[in-house]
């Protein structure tokens, strides 16, 4: 908030010849710093109440096992069965979950194995957990349960791989077109486990399993995104890694526009077809991060802003009211 | 604590940790100086604006945040006022991310950074960065279709380089607490701090004004 009324500059505020310029040796005009951003703070209020008043905010519910269950029962089976054949894109993963992969690496630097598995995760236990705890009514699935456990490590790999292929070919993957195979107790299990998911309580038992309070539903979460049918979702609603979904978010709102270079470099190769694309996105972006962070100390980049005189339109009453033969 | 007794007007001496701080602070930025009610001539644009008004809505933005923690992260979910009190909350995080942005642009073509402002800005960016950070996590903690999509995508940026490790984007309770207590903390120290540069050296002169050219 300012008035005109420029004054002199004092004489011990004067710029000495030996010492660039600055603020305080350049005449002043009255400014208001307070009354500047009480105005700021209304107009900021005012407009914060219109938008949230007539756009409001997006709020889809989230999906739930009993939702996945009842929306896409086949991707549930298929997920168990990857989860038990050691398939699934959380048992193949690597650090922090578990050591099956090494992870990606960052100029070769392996970063993500450096992390550590911080927060173990077992695949398979995904599904036997909720199922051994819910199985003591179904004297099928304890039978299956009891097989399964009392069978080698590549028996049940067998199984259940061979379960897994079958229902890929299977159409629309449907449980019950599986062609006849050696899958042991596995088709057993997974619709079991379809079950469990249908009664709603899978959330529960992922979440909390032997703590009263469970609030980390890390795992609840590998084993949905491990599944098909989140991603059909968040691609329906253009929310795809390579619909820019990293920065959307759900109906027509703004999202996280301020991620659009995050994002975008999602879309373009070599990291749109890169396997090791979120690290080097990661590198690319801390690089870049670094170098805005630093720009007054780069030659070239910090003289843009002289090259492309979008200054002389910021400053252009004082260029005017001062011509260079007559500034202080 | 001294027991001294000091005449008025006499000095009581440099030895007090109090002392060294107030004179700390007023070296750092000068009475008068951090508020004054002039500034220089060439403080005539609408793009300073935009400084004070990403303050005005950070000052907003925490208090529709304090207001959506009344009720727990949950709240809204089942309250149309909760809804409301959200929706405040997201608008005044998109201003004040337009008006930052803005206030960045301007500040790049005002190449202000000239004259030992080089910290001013570096704190700026690192303002930014913290700002999203604490966006991010709020996004992460909706505990709704968004946050569960968001965090399982994020996490593979995140674990690809080790971070994820650490900071578990799926565990919305972790986020919760980074999003309300530790990274508003961050945001509004490098803001203070940002601020007290902005007033010790003054509002940074137009280019080819400043004797450097």
């Amino acid at each position: 908030m300012a008035t005109a009324t420029p004054t002199r500059p004092t004489r011990s505020s004067r710029r000495s010849p030996a010492r660039p310029r600055d603020a305080h040796s350049f005449p002043t005009r009255r400014y208001d710093l307070v009354k500047e951003f009480v105005i700021a703070l209304v107009v900021v209020g005012l407009l914060t109440v219109g938008l949230a008043a007539a756009f409001s905010s997006p709020d889809e519910k989230p999906i739930t096992f009993a939702s996945w269950a009842q929306a896409a029962p086949e991707d549930v089976v298929a997920t168990a069965a990857a989860e038990l054949a050691g398939t699934s894109a959380s048992a193949t993963y690597g650090p922090p979950y578990n050591s099956a992969a090494e992870g990606q690496k960052l100029l070769g630097v392996p970063l993500q194995k450096w992390g550590g598995v911080r927060h173990p995760v077992n695949s398979a236990d995904l599904v036997l957990g909720p199922l051994t705890a819910s199985s003591s009514g179904d004297l099928r699935v304890k039978a299956a349960l009891a097989r399964w456990n009392g069978a080698s490590d590549a028996r049940r790999t067998a199984w259940a791989g061979a379960y897994a292929d079958a229902l890929a070919k299977a159409p629309n993957g449907d449980p019950a077109k599986v062609a006849p195979g050696d899958y042991g107790p596995v088709p057993t299990l997974t619709n079991g486990f379809l079950d469990v998911a249908r009664t709603g309580g899978l959330e529960g038992q992922l979440t909390s399993s032997g703590t009263f309070y469970g609030g980390d539903p890390t795992r609840a979460l590998l084993l949905l995104s491990d599944g098909a049918y989140i991603e059909d979702t968040a691609r329906a609603q253009h929310l795809g890694g390579d619909q820019w979904g990293m920065m959307n978010e759900t109906g027509a709102y703004p999202g996280q526009p301020w991620m659009w270079l995050y994002t975008f470099w999602y879309q373009v190769p070599p990291f749109s077809t890169s396997d090791n694309a979120d690290a080097q996105v990661w590198g690319m972006m801390m690089l870049l991060t670094l170098g805005l962070v630093l720009l007054p100390f780069i030659p070239g980049l910090r003289s843009i802003p002289r090259w492309i005189p979008v200054h002389r339109l910021v400053w252009r009453q004082y260029y005017r009211d001062y011509p260079p033969g007559e500034r202080h | 604590m001294s027991r001294a007794t000091v005449a008025p007007g006499t000095s009581a001496g440099h030895d007090t940790w109090t002392r060294a701080l107030r004179e700390r602070i007023e070296r750092t930025v000068p009475p008068g100086q951090a508020l004054p009610d002039r500034q220089p001539v060439y403080v005539a644009s609408w793009i300073y604006v935009f400084g004070v008004a990403t303050l005005a809505a950070l000052f907003v933005v925490v208090v529709t945040g304090g207001l959506l923690a009344l009720g727990g992260f949950e709240w809204w979910h089942v309250s149309s006022l909760g809804r409301f009190v959200n929706s405040l909350h997201l608008w005044s995080v998109e201003i004040f991310f337009a008006a930052m942005v803005i206030h960045l642009w301007g500040k790049f073509w005002m190449a202000a950074w000239r004259g030992g402002r080089a910290l001013t800005w570096m704190t700026g960016v690192v303002a930014f960065l913290a700002s999203i950070g604490t966006a991010f996590t709020g996004y992460l903690t909706q505990t709704n279709f968004d946050s569960q999509w968001i965090s399982t995508q994020a996490k593979d940026g995140l674990n690809a380089v080790g971070i994820g490790a650490w900071f578990n984007v799926l565990n919305p309770g972790q986020m919760l607490l980074w999003h309300v207590v530790l990274l508003p903390f961050a945001v509004g120290l490098i803001a203070v701090l940002h601020i007290v540069l902005v007033r010790r050296h003054g509002v940074v002169p137009p280019i080819e004004a400043d004797g450097e050219d």
